[in-house]
């Protein structure tokens, strides 16, 4: 005779079995859309136009973002340097901080929920209008024409994005530091100039970004492709891809900080 | 003049690396199943589909004739049978293959399937460029004249949004016919249209099959228009082939199935009720529920 607690187990162990699948199937369908990326490259047209959609029009909220992540790290930094003594330090702090974690993390998180989200909605869509089948009936392959030049325009976007949120937060931290507060202009660029490294500091970074970029860029364009062709499918794989997005580039980062900066 | 010269070309751009086997025979069905998993769509269907005619595939919603469609475009592989298109084999092809399958074939989805982002004339231009080398002056005369085939030359601006349900049917018909496919299939083309549009299409399937000497397979459960304009009907119904013949035969059918959906009649062996327990009970009105499958056929 089965035990009670029988359907739980069994319907845990069928939800495991159902991930595991789906991590299969995403793997699959990455190897998939990379070596579909050919006609990206030849048509360089189809990413550009995916570029402007998934990278000029995210510039707004980054720089806006940025420049206000920025001006509270001037803020926030001038309060406990002051304790020390170091205020002209303020410049190394907002950089720092901004160029390896901030920068990267943060325009991560935005890029998901403004872009990836977008795509997903917009891939699920296809989907469920027959664009996509009927791309497919015209012996076009989806993967090669919608796929492979959105992911690559998200790969490509992400560390500018991310490079362009660092710049208007230093921006931010200086009209608060120097030109509110009063901290030293020299010191404030000088500092900042000698202390972030070129190798450790932004190439980790833009490291960073591209991981994240293709975290997201991943994730958002499964998520569409794998979601359910009615609205609720749609919707749910949207949400998928915001959750499942940030999660990733969190657990990421802590990752990639651990190996970059643990001997720091 | 030209237009023929153009339209010469554009065959010759596609047809001239493929075999074309000379039979009058386009697509040939043999006892061919197929299952989602252990749940049988199709049972032991046979039929074929003649060079130049419209042939139209009818039966209830859920009765298969979507999936036959997608067989035949080699979108799915039967569980067993063999279906050949123009003398190809599709369950033995690859990728690659069923791709040169389908650049010979143009499909309309039910709501058309525009591509959003894309305006009526690089909807229509779509496979032009994804196929064909092409200089951009020449598909431009292509998408016009394709375009000036269902009426919509004035509207190659506008995006799929601005478009009525029809018109947008009409803008996937000139996109389906690009490249003067040798098969046409239609899936479900009159759903959803006001009369006015449902006349127009049914007039174009019919037009542009004889006009440009396609093979048209129309998958529908609008039975009076579809019988206006093709020339011979398979009846499908819970997956199997119940009956076939000319629009005046299946008129003149007198087994109950067919004459049910021939003339939409209520009452016959589709039922309209789900199988569900006795209606008393389930108002709880003092009867005992009891069960009572009531099996057979179910309109979806």
């Amino acid at each position: 005779m089965p035990h009670r607690g029988m359907p739980t187990v069994r319907s845990i162990g069928a939800k495991a079995i159902d991930n595991v699948l789906r991590l299969g199937y995403a793997a699959r369908f990455i190897g998939l859309t990379l070596a579909h990326s050919g006609t990206s490259f030849a048509r360089p047209g189809l990413i550009v136009r995916e570029l402007y959609y998934t990278g000029v029009l995210s510039m707004i909220i980054i720089l806006v973002s940025g420049l206000f992540v920025g001006m509270v790290l001037g803020l926030q930094g001038y309060q406990t340097l002051t304790t020390y003594g170091s205020e002209s330090a303020l410049g190394v702090l907002v950089a720092l901080s901004l160029v390896r974690e901030l920068g990267p993390v943060v325009s991560a998180l935005l890029f998901a929920s403004r872009a990836g989200s977008a795509m997903t909605a917009e891939i699920g869509l296809m989907k469920a209008t027959e664009q996509l089948s009927a791309m497919e009936m015209m012996a076009v392959d989806p993967i090669a024409r919608v796929v492979a030049p959105r992911f690559w325009a998200g790969v490509i976007s992400m560390p500018l994005l991310a490079a362009m949120f660092s710049a208007m937060g230093i921006f931010g931290g200086y009209i608060v530091g120097v030109v509110l507060i009063g901290v030293d202009e020299g010191s404030f660029w000088s500092q900042m100039q000698s202390a972030v490294d070129v190798r450790e500091d932004i190439v980790n970074g833009v490291i960073k970004s591209f991981v994240f970029g293709v975290a997201i860029t991943w994730i958002s364009l499964f998520e569409g492709y794998d979601a359910p062709p009615t609205a609720e499918g749609v919707s749910g794989a949207t949400t998928r891809t915001v959750v499942t997005s940030s999660l990733a580039v969190l657990a990421l980062d802590f990752i990639l900080t651990s190996f970059m900066f643990s001997g720091a | 003049m030209v237009a023929l010269t153009i339209s010469f070309r554009i065959r010759t751009l596609f047809q001239a690396t493929i075999h074309v086997v000379s039979s009058e025979i386009l697509i040939e069905i043999k006892d061919v199943n197929f299952a989602y998993g252990r749940r049988p769509i199709l049972t032991g269907i046979n039929m074929t589909i003649p060079r130049g005619k419209v042939v139209a595939l009818m039966g209830i919603s859920g009765s298969g004739k979507t999936t036959l469609l997608r067989l035949i475009g080699g979108v799915m592989k039967p569980t067993s049978g063999e279906i050949r298109v123009d003398g190809e084999c599709t369950s033995a092809l690859d990728q690659q293959g069923i791709y040169r399958l389908r650049r010979r074939m143009g499909m309309l989805f039910q709501f058309g399937a525009l591509f959003t982002d894309l305006s009526v004339f690089d909807n229509v231009a779509f496979q032009m460029r994804e196929h064909a080398n092409l200089p951009e002056s020449m598909i431009r005369d292509l998408v016009m004249m394709k375009l000036h085939a269902v009426g919509l030359r004035g509207a190659h601006k506008l995006m799929p949004a601005e478009l009525s349900g029809g018109m947008a049917r009409r803008v996937a018909l000139a996109r389906a016919i690009a490249l003067d496919p040798m098969i046409m299939m239609y899936d479900e083309p009159f759903t959803g249209l006001d009369p006015i549009s449902l006349g127009v299409i049914a007039n174009l399937v019919r037009q542009l099959n004889d006009t440009l000497g396609t093979t048209s397979l129309v998958v529908t459960h609008d039975v009076q228009e579809a019988l206006d304009v093709v020339d011979y009907v398979y009846y499908l119904s819970d997956g199997k082939m119940m009956a076939h013949g000319t629009p005046a035969e299946m008129r003149a059918n007198k087994d109950p199935l067919v004459h049910q959906f021939v003339y939409g009649e209520a009452e016959g062996p589709v039922e309209y009720q789900y199988p569900s327990g006795e209606y008393a009970a389930e108002l709880k009105l003092g009867a005992r529920r009891k069960a009572s499958p009531l099996g057979g056929r179910h309109a979806a």
